[in-house]
Order: structure tokens, then C-alpha cells, then sequence
């Protein structure tokens, strides 16, 4: 299983899409190692730089309908190869989520009044998320500031993510 | 309790159900490309279960960027033409054959009424217009698909969008389905099925209920559905002939598929398209919509036809039936891209390509290229395409390009005039 925890990304803004995430000019390469430089490359953000912001971050905060557009799996392989494992957002688009715990990775819905307390409360501090799987939920902490946010993810997603993703559970399954 | 008709699909294609809400799906169909699918192949490769669950049910194609422009995208080529003589697939659509999937794979007659269909391509909705279920996935999806024929969705709840009335002449499906997203948000759909209904679709072509159920993942929708009637039993009778007696008895057995008359809806919601103009996006989402009227006047720098959303032989009759005769402005920049070979050789045979050719447009072969920003057409910073595709994100087309989202009659209208304008088929 992979590791959910970590410095925390926050990006303020809806409907970011798969372009944004990884550009389609990438999608010629056939390694997934490739796409590392170039994650969020196109994020239309003002103040963020794709450059300096995503080092050290292993968990996204974000609004709603994130990874909406394309099927590509590369947005999610892009988050992955940049030790991003888990993106939390008030919603999602069906076929990111699906790609998401498919690989193994988290997608985890949040109230958007919880969405908005996170941005307030911890956006901007170096704020960092814990996973407790058993208990199902999330520690975020900045030194000064600690909270305990439950959460709740479909069982069956749940096992995607303890099987390691999809591939590995329909091939013992099927 | 009646059934919409995704939950008939699910029901007669039910594998498992491994969890609450949670469906596991036999496949009829996994469609693939050359843009997702080698990493899949790799993949199982990697982890030595290099083998397809059904050769006859997998369906493949190179499209998005053909041909090859550079080293990468000749090795997704060579991965894709190597990996399905190894195991047999037959519908292997190479260059010189390859068309955009989503407008090849319906014209071979591969979906039919009741179908599940997933491929690595988020417009994969386009084939619900034959009453299919049809779903975009990721590589991943697409990996077990090939591998095991199965794939795993949730629990369909599903929109029934009434299109009633009659469209005003120079208003097509494409200015439906923009104002559909505009009512329904870009998100409004997420994990829900489309079902158009209503005399606006009934009145419709294949090609203009493509055009709708094309877009449905605009609106977050998995799939946009059309239900089967004998104009989908039309366009399917080369291939089904010799499964049924006559036309009478297709219907007759593709009508189960409609939905119950008592069907649970997540939601209902009406639109009467007689009072649609022709609609145009602006900015980089596409529920923001307005009129062409609104936008009138915007220039452009290139105008693009084509695409898995318009790139079809009813798009093309229309825009050359506008471009006639007359040039393109020489601010603007024009491609037409029939999206299959049949469209290509029955434009040219109708003399359509000629009158593209004569109004100064580049014609160029079969390709998503362009859509995407990735080959045949991808703009500059700073640059704008009136375009008949479905996607205008930010950069889409090419990094720092804006994208406008139209009819094709709109688009060739704003060709001519070099900047947004309405076709003189509407009059207003």
C-alpha cells in the first residue's frame, strides 16, 4: 500500500482539468517516469509555479470537480511519480477518481464546508496530513494549529487501495 | 420499479458486485488508440500476462497523432500494430485505413443497441447515441478490460434531458448540446448517464445524436444515451442484416433497451430547442456558452472543422454547403479534417472537398490531432480557433491558445468573415 501522508499542496481553484495536470504534447511518452518534470505544468493559477511549489508535497487539498476532461491516466500517474499519493477535494471527475484508486492512489471526497476550513485554517502555513486508515481519518497539523477530519471512502475503493490498484485485485478476482 | 436505460445495460451485462453501488460489467466491446493503450500493453507485458480476452471484441485504432510526427509517437504506433498482429486482432485500423475512433468505430457498425463499450478516450460517450453504454476510462481500466473483458462502474443513476420542439434552420446538435452543458454545468452530470430524449432527438440523424452524446462528458456525465429507433436500426442494417428478418423484427428486439415508462431519474430536466440560436463558447470551460449573436464580431485566427464531435459527413455537407463559391478571409487560417476515410472519399466524391480546396482550406487527413493541441493544427500563444471540437481548457489547442466551441456551419460563417458570426442558414 502506498504512503498517504505528507506535506499538503493546496490549490485553490475548481474544475482544475487533466490538461492542466499533465499537457497532452506529454502524452507521447511511454514511460510513466517520464511525465515527472512536467506535472501541473499548465495549472492556470496565479502565484503557483509548478517549478518551486510541488517539491517535498506528497498530498493535494483542492476544490471541486478536480481532474475533470480527459481519460488520461497519466494525470494521476503524474501526481504518483511526484510522491503525491492522495488529492483531497470537495468533488471529483468520475474517470480521475476511477484512475486514482485504480493505481492504488486516494481520492477522497470532503464536505466543502471542511474544504473551506482546511484553505482557511491551514493554506499558506506548512501545514502537514496524516492517514489513519483504521480509524478513517486525517490529522492535519502546522505546529500551532492540529485537526482531526473524518473522512470516508467506498469499501470497494478502499480495497483498490489496499490490493494496490485494480489490475492486481481483478486479475486474483477474475 | 422501471428501469432506465442504462440500469437494463447493467442488468443483462452483470459480472459482480463486489461492494454497495459498486457494478462489475462484461465488456462487448474495449476500443483502444495509440495514446493510452501502449502503456497497458506494457504493462501486462511487464507483468507477463501479455494476452486479450477476446481478439473479435477489441477494436484498435491509430489516431491521435498519424501519421507518426516524430520517434515517440512512431513507437506508440509500432506498439499498437505489433501488439494486435500478435494476437489477432483483426479491426486494426493502421494508417491509410485509420480514422478519429470515435466516428470509425460507429461506421464499421461495432455498437450496437444494449452494448458496453469502454475505451481509454473520454469521449467514449459518443456511442451511446446507439443506445449503447459506453464509458470513458483510464489506461488502467482499459489494462483489465483487455486482459478480462470486465470493468467496474458505479451504480448508474441517470439525467433524462427532454429535447422538445423543432431547431430553427441553421441550429444543429452541436448547439443543443452546448446549451445543454450550460444548463447542466460542467459538472452537473459527474457519475450519472445522460438519456436524450424527446421529437428534437427522434428528428435526428446518427451523425447529430453523435454529435450530442459526444459531449455528455462536458457535463461530467459518463455517458450520453441515445434510445434505438429505426433510424438507428437504418444505420446499422448493412451489418445486422443477417441477424434479423427484416428491419421490423431489429426494432422490435433493440426496443427493449428503451426505458421503462415508469424509469427512476436522478433528475428531469426539459428544453425546448425551437428556441436554441447557435451557441459559442468563450473562455476555457465549456459550460460558459453564449449566442453567436453575443459573441459576433470575435475574431479569430484559425478555424477548425473536424473531430470525433463534427468531423463527420453531415458537418462537412453543411459548412461546404456554406463555403461555396466564396473564400476564406485572409486574416484567418482554415483546416477541414474529414475524421474517416469513407467521410474523406465520400466528401470528395460529393465535390465537397474541392469546395474547401477552393475556399482556401488546408485538408488534411483523418487525425484528433488538432483538437488536443498535439499535431495538424496546433495554435500559437496568444491565438484563438473558432473550432468544431469539444473541448476549449486553457491551452488545449496548443499553450496560451483560446478555443471556441461552435457548429460547423458557424465555424465556416466565421471562416469567411474572419471572425465570430452567425451562418446565413439562421435568420434570426
Amino acid at each position: 500500500m502506498k504512503n498517504f501522508n505528507g506535506k499538503i499542496l493546496f490549490l485553490d481553484r475548481s474544475d482544475i482539468n487533466t490538461d492542466e495536470i499533465i499537457p497532452a504534447k506529454y502524452l507521447t511518452e511511454l514511460t510513466k517516469a517520464a511525465l515527472k518534470p512536467y506535472c501541473l505544468e499548465d495549472l492556470s493559477l496565479p502565484g503557483f509555479d509548478p517549478k518551486k511549489d510541488i517539491a517535498g508535497k506528497s498530498v493535494i487539498v483542492t476544490r471541486a470537480n478536480f481532474g475533470c476532461g480527459s481519460s488520461r491516466e497519466h494525470a494521476p500517474w503524474v501526481l504518483e511519480c511526484n510522491d503525491i499519493n492522495i488529492v483531497i477535494a470537495e468533488n471529483f471527475a468520475r474517470i480521475f477518481r476511477q484512475n486514482m484508486f485504480n493505481c492504488g492512489l486516494m481520492a477522497v471526497q470532503l464536505d466543502r464546508a471542511v474544504i473551506d476550513e482546511l484553505f482557511a485554517t491551514f493554506a499558506g502555513t506548512d501545514a502537514e496530513l496524516t492517514t489513519d486508515l483504521n480509524r478513517m481519518t486525517f490529522t492535519v497539523t502546522n505546529g500551532s494549529e492540529t485537526r482531526i477530519y473524518p473522512f470516508t471512502v467506498g469499501d470497494f475503493d478502499l480495497e483498490l487501495v489496499k490490493a494496490g490498484g485494480w489490475v492486481n485485485y481483478a486479475d486474483q478476482k477474475y | 420499479m422501471g428501469k432506465t436505460t442504462a440500469q437494463k445495460i447493467f442488468d443483462a451485462h452483470v459480472v459482480d458486485k463486489p461492494a454497495d453501488g459498486v457494478w462489475v460489467l462484461s465488456l462487448d466491446r474495449v476500443f483502444c488508440h495509440e495514446i493510452t493503450t501502449p502503456i497497458a500493453i506494457n504493462d501486462l507485458v511487464a507483468i507477463g500476462k501479455d494476452r486479450v480476452f477476446d481478439p473479435d471484441k477489441i477494436k484498435a485504432v491509430i489516431d491521435h497523432v498519424t501519421p507518426a510526427k516524430d520517434s515517440k509517437t512512431a513507437e506508440q504506433g509500432k506498439t499498437m500494430r505489433e501488439w494486435a498482429k500478435r494476437h489477432g486482432i483483426k479491426d486494426f485500423f493502421d494508417i491509410g485505413r485509420n480514422g478519429v475512433c470515435h466516428a470509425i468505430f460507429p461506421e464499421k457498425g461495432f455498437v450496437r443497441p444494449g452494448f458496453t463499450v469502454i475505451m481509454g478516450d473520454s469521449h467514449t460517450c459518443t456511442h451511446g447515441a446507439f443506445g449503447a453504454f459506453a464509458a470513458g476510462v483510464g489506461t488502467t481500466d482499459l489494462e483489465v478490460g483487455i486482459l478480462k473483458g470486465v470493468c467496474t462502474m458505479r451504480e448508474p443513476e441517470t439525467i433524462k434531458v427532454e429535447l422538445t420542439g423543432a431547431l430553427r434552420p441553421g441550429v444543429f446538435a452541436k448547439d443543443v448540446i452546448l446549451a445543454v452543458i450550460r444548463m447542466l454545468t460542467v459538472n452537473g452530470a459527474t457519475d450519472k448517464v445522460i438519456e436524450f430524449a424527446g421529437p428534437a432527438v427522434d428528428a435526428m440523424h446518427m451523425d447529430a445524436r453523435m454529435t450530442l452524446c459526444n459531449m455528455a462528458i462536458e457535463a461530467g456525465a459518463t455517458c450520453g444515451i441515445c434510445y434505438p429507433d429505426r433510424e438507428t436500426v437504418d444505420y446499422l442494417w448493412p451489418f445486422i442484416q443477417n441477424d434479423y428478418a427484416d428491419k421490423e423484427a431489429a426494432l422490435a428486439d433493440y426496443s427493449k433497451w428503451r426505458p421503462d415508462a415508469d424509469a427512476v431519474y436522478a433528475k428531469v430536466v426539459s428544453l425546448d430547442v425551437s428556441t436554441l440560436e447557435p451557441m459559442v463558447t468563450f473562455n476555457y470551460k465549456p459550460d460558459q456558452v453564449k449566442t453567436v449573436r453575443e459573441m459576433e464580431g470575435t475574431p479569430v485566427n484559425q478555424v477548425y472543422i473536424g473531430s470525433c464531435t463534427n468531423g463527420r459527413l453531415e458537418d462537412l455537407r453543411i459548412a461546404a454547403g456554406i463555403l461555396k463559391g466564396k473564400t476564406i478571409s485572409p486574416d484567418v487560417r482554415a483546416i477541414v479534417s474529414p475524421a474517416t476515410p469513407k467521410i474523406y472519399r465520400e466528401a470528395l466524391a460529393e465535390g465537397l472537398i474541392q469546395i474547401f480546396m477552393d475556399a482556401g482550406f488546408c485538408v488534411t487527413n483523418p487525425t484528433c490531432g488538432a483538437c488536443l493541441g498535439m499535431s495538424n493544427g496546433v495554435l500559437a500563444s496568444g491565438e484563438s480557433c473558432a473550432s468544431t471540437t469539444n473541448r476549449n481548457f486553457n491551452g488545449r489547442m496548443g499553450k496560451g491558445g483560446m478555443v471556441h466551441l461552435m457548429s460547423p456551419a458557424t465555424a465556416a460563417a466565421t471562416a469567411l468573415a474572419g471572425k465570430i458570426t452567425n451562418s446565413p442558414l439562421f435568420v434570426g
